[in-house]
Protein backbone atom coordinates (compact mmCIF):
# COMPACT_ATOMS: atom_id res chain seq x y z
CA UNK A 1 0.00 0.00 0.00
CA UNK A 2 1.03 3.61 -0.43
CA UNK A 3 0.83 5.91 2.57
CA UNK A 4 1.27 9.62 2.93
CA UNK A 5 3.78 10.01 5.77
CA UNK A 6 4.05 13.41 7.47
CA UNK A 7 6.73 14.74 9.80
CA UNK A 8 6.51 17.72 12.12
CA UNK A 9 8.85 19.89 14.21
CA UNK A 10 12.32 18.37 14.82
CA UNK A 11 11.28 15.08 13.22
CA UNK A 12 10.65 17.02 9.98
CA UNK A 13 13.99 18.79 10.33
CA UNK A 14 15.91 15.54 10.86
CA UNK A 15 14.26 13.74 7.98
CA UNK A 16 14.45 16.77 5.74
CA UNK A 17 10.96 16.73 4.20
CA UNK A 18 7.52 17.61 5.61
CA UNK A 19 5.75 14.75 3.80
CA UNK A 20 6.32 11.94 1.34
CA UNK A 21 4.53 9.00 -0.18
CA UNK A 22 5.80 5.65 1.08
CA UNK A 23 5.00 2.32 -0.52
CA UNK A 24 5.18 -0.30 2.18
CA UNK A 25 4.11 -3.77 3.29
CA UNK A 26 4.36 -2.77 6.98
CA UNK A 27 1.53 -4.11 9.12
CA UNK A 28 2.04 -1.84 12.12
CA UNK A 29 3.49 1.59 12.82
CA UNK A 30 6.51 -0.15 14.40
CA UNK A 31 7.08 -2.12 11.16
CA UNK A 32 6.92 1.11 9.16
CA UNK A 33 9.49 2.74 11.44
CA UNK A 34 11.82 -0.28 11.07
CA UNK A 35 11.42 -0.18 7.30
CA UNK A 36 12.18 3.55 7.07
CA UNK A 37 15.07 3.32 9.55
CA UNK A 38 16.71 0.59 7.46
CA UNK A 39 16.47 2.79 4.40
CA UNK A 40 18.64 5.74 5.37
CA UNK A 41 20.56 7.09 8.33
CA UNK A 42 18.39 10.22 8.64
CA UNK A 43 15.35 8.04 9.40
CA UNK A 44 17.27 5.90 11.88
CA UNK A 45 18.37 9.09 13.62
CA UNK A 46 14.88 10.59 13.73
CA UNK A 47 13.35 7.34 15.03
CA UNK A 48 16.17 6.43 17.45
CA UNK A 49 14.16 7.25 20.60
CA UNK A 50 10.51 6.24 20.31
CA UNK A 51 9.76 7.55 23.81
CA UNK A 52 10.25 11.06 22.42
CA UNK A 53 7.91 10.47 19.48
CA UNK A 54 4.17 10.41 18.97
CA UNK A 55 2.23 9.00 16.04
CA UNK A 56 -1.13 9.77 14.47
CA UNK A 57 -2.95 7.52 12.02
CA UNK A 58 -5.39 9.34 9.77
CA UNK A 59 -5.18 12.38 12.06
CA UNK A 60 -6.01 10.49 15.28
CA UNK A 61 -3.37 9.92 17.98
CA UNK A 62 -2.36 6.28 18.00
CA UNK A 63 0.45 4.04 19.24
CA UNK A 64 3.39 2.23 17.73
CA UNK A 65 1.78 -1.20 17.82
CA UNK A 66 -1.37 -0.05 16.06
CA UNK A 67 -2.13 -1.89 12.81
CA UNK A 68 -1.93 0.29 9.73
CA UNK A 69 -4.95 -1.49 8.23
CA UNK A 70 -6.43 0.76 5.57
CA UNK A 71 -4.65 3.89 6.84
CA UNK A 72 -3.96 6.60 4.31
CA UNK A 73 -1.97 9.06 6.40
CA UNK A 74 0.59 8.48 9.14
CA UNK A 75 2.25 11.37 10.98
CA UNK A 76 5.28 11.38 13.29
CA UNK A 77 6.02 14.22 15.69
CA UNK A 78 7.39 15.08 19.14
CA UNK A 79 5.09 15.51 22.16
CA UNK A 80 2.78 18.43 21.48
CA UNK A 81 3.28 21.89 22.96
CA UNK A 82 0.08 23.83 22.36
CA UNK A 83 -1.41 26.60 24.43
CA UNK B 1 -18.87 25.67 20.07
CA UNK B 2 -16.27 27.35 17.90
CA UNK B 3 -12.71 26.45 16.93
CA UNK B 4 -10.50 28.80 14.93
CA UNK B 5 -6.94 28.03 13.87
CA UNK B 6 -5.33 31.02 12.21
CA UNK B 7 -2.06 32.82 11.48
CA UNK B 8 -3.58 36.28 11.94
CA UNK B 9 -3.71 38.07 15.30
CA UNK B 10 -7.09 38.22 17.04
CA UNK B 11 -8.63 41.04 19.05
CA UNK B 12 -8.89 39.55 22.53
CA UNK B 13 -11.13 42.30 23.90
CA UNK B 14 -13.54 42.08 20.99
CA UNK B 15 -13.58 38.27 21.11
CA UNK B 16 -14.32 38.25 24.86
CA UNK B 17 -17.01 40.89 24.48
CA UNK B 18 -18.66 39.15 21.51
CA UNK B 19 -18.58 35.80 23.29
CA UNK B 20 -20.15 37.25 26.44
CA UNK B 21 -22.82 39.05 24.39
CA UNK B 22 -23.77 35.83 22.59
CA UNK B 23 -23.92 33.93 25.90
CA UNK B 24 -26.46 36.32 27.40
CA UNK B 25 -29.62 34.64 28.58
CA UNK B 26 -28.49 31.02 28.78
CA UNK B 27 -25.33 31.73 30.77
CA UNK B 28 -24.63 33.47 34.03
CA UNK B 29 -20.85 33.03 33.91
CA UNK B 30 -18.14 33.52 31.30
CA UNK B 31 -14.50 32.57 31.81
CA UNK B 32 -11.81 33.66 29.35
CA UNK B 33 -8.10 32.91 29.19
CA UNK B 34 -5.38 33.97 26.78
CA UNK B 35 -1.82 32.71 26.40
CA UNK B 36 0.93 35.10 25.32
CA UNK B 37 4.48 34.57 24.05
CA UNK B 38 6.61 34.65 27.21
CA UNK B 39 10.16 35.99 27.10
CA UNK B 40 11.74 33.96 29.91
CA UNK B 41 15.01 35.82 30.34
CA UNK B 42 14.85 38.71 27.90
CA UNK B 43 16.65 36.89 25.07
CA UNK B 44 13.70 35.64 23.02
CA UNK B 45 13.45 37.29 19.60
CA UNK B 46 10.49 35.28 18.35
CA UNK B 47 8.54 32.06 18.28
CA UNK B 48 7.31 29.92 15.41
CA UNK B 49 4.30 27.68 15.91
CA UNK B 50 3.94 24.71 13.61
CA UNK B 51 0.74 22.69 13.47
CA UNK B 52 -0.85 19.77 11.64
CA UNK B 53 -3.61 21.28 9.44
CA UNK B 54 -6.66 19.06 9.53
CA UNK B 55 -5.72 17.15 12.68
CA UNK B 56 -5.47 20.39 14.66
CA UNK B 57 -9.08 21.34 13.96
CA UNK B 58 -10.24 17.76 14.62
CA UNK B 59 -8.38 17.54 17.92
CA UNK B 60 -9.64 20.91 19.17
CA UNK B 61 -13.21 20.12 18.15
CA UNK B 62 -13.00 16.76 19.95
CA UNK B 63 -11.63 18.42 23.11
CA UNK B 64 -14.48 20.96 23.04
CA UNK B 65 -17.03 18.19 22.52
CA UNK B 66 -15.59 16.29 25.50
CA UNK B 67 -15.88 19.42 27.66
CA UNK B 68 -19.53 19.73 26.58
CA UNK B 69 -20.25 16.21 27.85
CA UNK B 70 -18.63 16.90 31.25
CA UNK B 71 -20.03 20.31 32.08
CA UNK B 72 -23.25 22.14 31.33
CA UNK B 73 -21.77 24.66 28.91
CA UNK B 74 -23.84 27.20 27.05
CA UNK B 75 -20.95 27.85 24.66
CA UNK B 76 -17.19 27.55 24.21
CA UNK B 77 -14.54 29.09 21.98
CA UNK B 78 -10.95 28.17 21.16
CA UNK B 79 -8.73 30.38 19.00
CA UNK B 80 -5.14 29.23 18.39
CA UNK B 81 -2.58 30.92 16.18
CA UNK B 82 0.27 29.40 14.19
CA UNK B 83 3.25 30.81 12.31
CA UNK B 84 5.75 33.44 13.47
CA UNK B 85 4.97 35.40 16.65
CA UNK B 86 6.87 38.05 18.61
CA UNK B 87 7.34 38.18 22.40
CA UNK B 88 4.21 39.57 24.04
CA UNK B 89 1.90 38.57 21.19
CA UNK B 90 -1.19 36.54 21.99
CA UNK B 91 -0.90 32.90 20.96
CA UNK B 92 -4.32 31.56 21.82
CA UNK B 93 -7.48 31.99 23.87
CA UNK B 94 -10.30 29.94 25.28
CA UNK B 95 -13.69 31.10 26.51
CA UNK B 96 -16.41 29.13 28.24
CA UNK B 97 -19.95 30.09 29.17
CA UNK B 98 -22.14 28.26 31.68
CA UNK B 99 -25.08 28.89 34.01
CA UNK B 100 -22.73 29.02 37.00
CA UNK B 101 -19.06 29.89 37.33
CA UNK B 102 -17.80 26.54 38.65
CA UNK B 103 -18.58 24.81 35.35
CA UNK B 104 -17.12 27.68 33.31
CA UNK B 105 -13.86 27.70 35.29
CA UNK B 106 -13.46 23.91 35.28
CA UNK B 107 -14.20 23.61 31.57
CA UNK B 108 -11.73 26.39 30.71
CA UNK B 109 -8.98 24.61 32.68
CA UNK B 110 -9.87 21.30 31.03
CA UNK B 111 -9.68 22.87 27.56
CA UNK B 112 -6.28 24.39 28.40
CA UNK B 113 -4.86 21.19 29.88
CA UNK B 114 -5.94 19.16 26.88
CA UNK B 115 -4.94 21.54 24.15
CA UNK B 116 -1.45 21.88 25.67
CA UNK B 117 -0.68 18.18 25.31
CA UNK B 118 -3.22 16.77 22.84
CA UNK B 119 -3.56 19.37 20.08
CA UNK B 120 -0.85 19.07 17.41
CA UNK B 121 1.08 22.31 17.88
CA UNK B 122 4.83 22.63 18.28
CA UNK B 123 6.65 25.76 19.42
CA UNK B 124 10.11 26.77 18.29
CA UNK B 125 11.85 29.58 20.18
CA UNK B 126 14.37 31.89 18.56
CA UNK B 127 17.10 33.94 20.22
CA UNK B 128 19.80 36.05 18.58
CA UNK B 129 22.14 33.05 18.90
CA UNK B 130 20.08 29.99 18.05
CA UNK B 131 16.69 28.31 17.97
CA UNK B 132 15.22 25.32 19.70
CA UNK B 133 11.98 23.36 19.92
CA UNK B 134 10.15 23.79 23.20
CA UNK B 135 10.12 20.46 25.06
CA UNK B 136 6.83 19.16 26.42
CA UNK B 137 6.75 19.37 30.22
CA UNK B 138 5.97 16.37 32.42
CA UNK B 139 3.71 18.62 34.54
CA UNK B 140 1.53 19.28 31.49
CA UNK B 141 1.09 15.55 30.87
CA UNK B 142 0.42 14.98 34.59
CA UNK B 143 -2.24 17.72 34.53
CA UNK B 144 -4.42 15.50 32.29
CA UNK B 145 -4.74 12.86 35.01
CA UNK B 146 -6.89 15.03 37.21
CA UNK B 147 -9.75 14.98 34.70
Amino acid sequence: MTLTVLYFAWVRERIGVPRENVTTTAETVRDLIAELSAREERYALAFSDLASLRVAIDQELSDFDAPLGSAREVAFFPPMTGG
Amino acid sequence: MTVRVQAEPFDYGAECDGFAQRAQGAAGAVVTFCGIVRDNDGTLTGMDIEHYPGMTERALTAIEAEAQTRWALADSLIIHRHGPLRPGEMIMMVATAARHRADAFAAAEFLMDYLKSRAPFWKKEFTAKDSDWVAARAEDEDALRRW
